[in-house]
């Protein structure tokens, strides 16, 4: 079994549009959205939910007012002065490292464990998916991430599916390295701009190194043609392989807000045409 | 003044907001980029940097021969960032969080403060205008202690703003709390809708003040503007696609120096903010 992890660096280069299209190209698969702050696939995949599961990570301190006595050990110990003036707990600056219930001599902190979001196993036109809802605000998005990735393994090997399509949290962050590890190949889309490039590099520099394996391709390449090639001759030095380009195309948009993958929408349009392509020479690197 | 740009989804064009509003405004304005995992903003303004210093995390770094490996700084890291196995003890500083909570509770005082980098400020001028961000080392995954070292910067009585990172977890909160008001810059899309609802969820949670910039606003659908509507969330700027925006972008010119009849429209939303905050605090 393999799994394909889209990334980009920078954000809105058309990441889960690439996804969603690849869902109309590769025949079996399990399809798993790790962008799990700002999960968008399913917005096109239109999935039925078969499971949901809470998901919990991490705690949360509570002052217990009633046995509290002001003395201030908490607020001397707590490193991100979560502790407010009147003695209730911030629990957005929380960052639940439970120092203050180890410390606190009257026992007066509760320490409960959160429920930071959900994650669900669906069924979609084009096959199985796992995908997650982080709570807003919330934080571990790296360890939802591992969560549903490992959902996704799962799942692929109980339906026999020998392979997992991936997407990707903008970023080279935590959700980033998370979404990474043990991947077998991450694929870069980005766009030939400034910064499209800047944000490539960093991107392709974190998958070395975790060192899996890099692919790139450019979005929206006609925007600037002579960036475009320079990415691709940056990708060849480095080695990485190098899938094609796709020019700038409202059939994007127009897919999005049909809710359908650009195939769907129109399958001899210019962009389906270039990414046919980039899936035929990303399906002959996978394999090889 | 501390005004946070932020979006939900990647890619809408908050760098492009935060640039040209920071130059279009110039002097007595500092432009902090908070988005430390992909910093874009200097691509755009070409600061020189005067200062540049290397951002530490503290983490425990232990003299084996004070430890009696009672093991009391495992039982109390809630983040598997130190652990005593068989004869030794074994920190792990990728993993720690900085709580300090090892130190304060070891009672043979063994553990003391170590670092680990978590990446870089650089802080310098572009013309008048005031610069600073941070870039996270790539491999770490800790970035909200660097979005709040860069935040330091801010100095009290100067118009500051903000550029975050996408999303709405941990590194969002950290570059909008505290701010005096929040641009949520959008595309009428579905995904951009999306994620908009949920960057006003996190704003809300905050109570910040805040409005819209629609970029890209002749692409997509209604769906946005019947949000705002609805949510009654005051749209203060449209951008339409104009495909010579998007060749200077590419290139990293600024909106304001391509069509300089942009600069009134950026000082217009800043006004335009001020109202709004004003409004909010009366």
């Amino acid at each position: 079994m393999k799994e394909l992890v889209i990334i980009s660096g920078k954000g809105g280069t058309g990441k889960t549009s690439l996804i969603a299209a690849f869902s109309s190209l590769a025949e079996d698969k399990v399809l798993c959205d790790a962008d799990v702050d700002a999960a968008d696939l399913h917005l096109i995949m239109n999935p039925t939910t078969k499971e949901r599961h809470d998901f919990q990570s991490g705690h949360e301190a509570i002052i217990n007012a009633d046995k509290c006595t002001q003395c201030g050990v908490c607020r001397d110990l707590c490193r991100w002065n979560a502790v407010r003036e009147d003695f209730t707990i911030d629990s957005l600056d929380c960052e639940g490292c439970g120092v203050c219930v180890y410390f606190c001599p009257e026992k007066a902190i509760d320490f409960p464990i959160k429920t930071c979001g959900e994650w669900y196993i669906s069924e979609t036109r084009f096959g199985p998916m796992v995908h997650a809802r982080l709570g807003i605000a919330e934080e571990n998005s790296g360890k939802l991430v591992s969560q549903v990735r490992q959902e996704a393994k799962k799942l692929a090997e109980a339906k026999g599916i020998e392979l997992i399509l991936t997407d990707g949290p903008p970023g080279v962050g935590c959700p980033v390295i998370a979404s990474l590890g043990g991947a077998n190949a991450a694929l870069i889309v980005t766009e030939p701009t400034v910064s499209g490039r800047h944000d490539m590099e960093r991107a392709a520099q974190l998958a070395d190194f975790f060192r899996v394996p890099v692919m790139v391709c450019v979005n929206k390449a006609d925007i600037n043609p002579e960036a475009a090639s320079d990415i691709r001759r940056f990708s060849e030095e480095k080695s990485y392989a190098f899938l094609g380009t796709i020019p700038f195309d409202p059939v994007f948009t127009k897919a999005m807000v049909a809710a359908q993958t650009v195939f769907e929408y129109d399958q001899r349009s210019e962009a389906a045409g270039a990414i046919s392509k980039i899936w035929n020479a990303l399906k002959a690197k996978m394999e090889s | 003044m501390i005004i946070s740009i932020a979006s939900g989804k990647g890619g809408t064009g908050k760098t492009t907001v935060a640039t040209n509003l920071a130059v279009s405004l110039g002097k007595g304005v500092q432009l902090l980029d908070c988005d430390v995992e992909e910093p874009n903003a200097h691509l755009f303004v070409n600061p020189v940097f005067e200062k540049t210093e290397v951002f530490t995390a503290a983490v425990p770094e232990v003299d084996e021969e004070k430890c009696n490996l009672c093991g009391k700084c495992g039982e109390i890291c809630q983040f598997k960032a130190i652990v005593v196995i068989g004869n030794t003890v074994l920190p792990f500083p990728e993993l720690c969080h900085s709580c300090g909570g090892c130190m304060a509770v070891c009672p043979e005082k063994a553990i003391r403060e170590g670092e680990r980098v978590l990446g870089i400020t650089e802080a310098g001028h572009s013309g008048d205008l005031e610069f600073v961000h941070g870039r996270l080392r790539v491999g770490e995954a800790m970035s909200p202690p660097l979005i709040r070292k860069v935040r330091s910067f801010a100095k009290p009585g100067a118009i500051t703003i903000i550029d975050a990172p996408p999303g709405t977890s941990c590194p969002v909160i950290a570059s909008i709390k505290g701010a005096d008001f929040v641009l949520l810059v959008t595309e009428p899309t579905p995904f951009g809708l999306h994620d908009l609802k949920l960057a006003v969820g996190a704003v809300r949670i905050l109570g910040i003040p805040c409005g819209l910039v629609i970029n890209r606003s002749d692409m997509g659908d209604d769906r946005v503007r019947e949000y705002a509507e609805d949510e009654a969330l005051p749209i203060l700027m449209e951008i339409p696609f104009d495909r010579s925006i998007a060749e200077a972008y590419s290139r990293g010119q600024m909106i304001v120096d391509m069509m300089p009849e942009w600069r009134e429209k950026f000082l217009q939303l800043y006004d335009g903010m001020v109202e709004l905050v004003k409004a909010a605090n009366r």
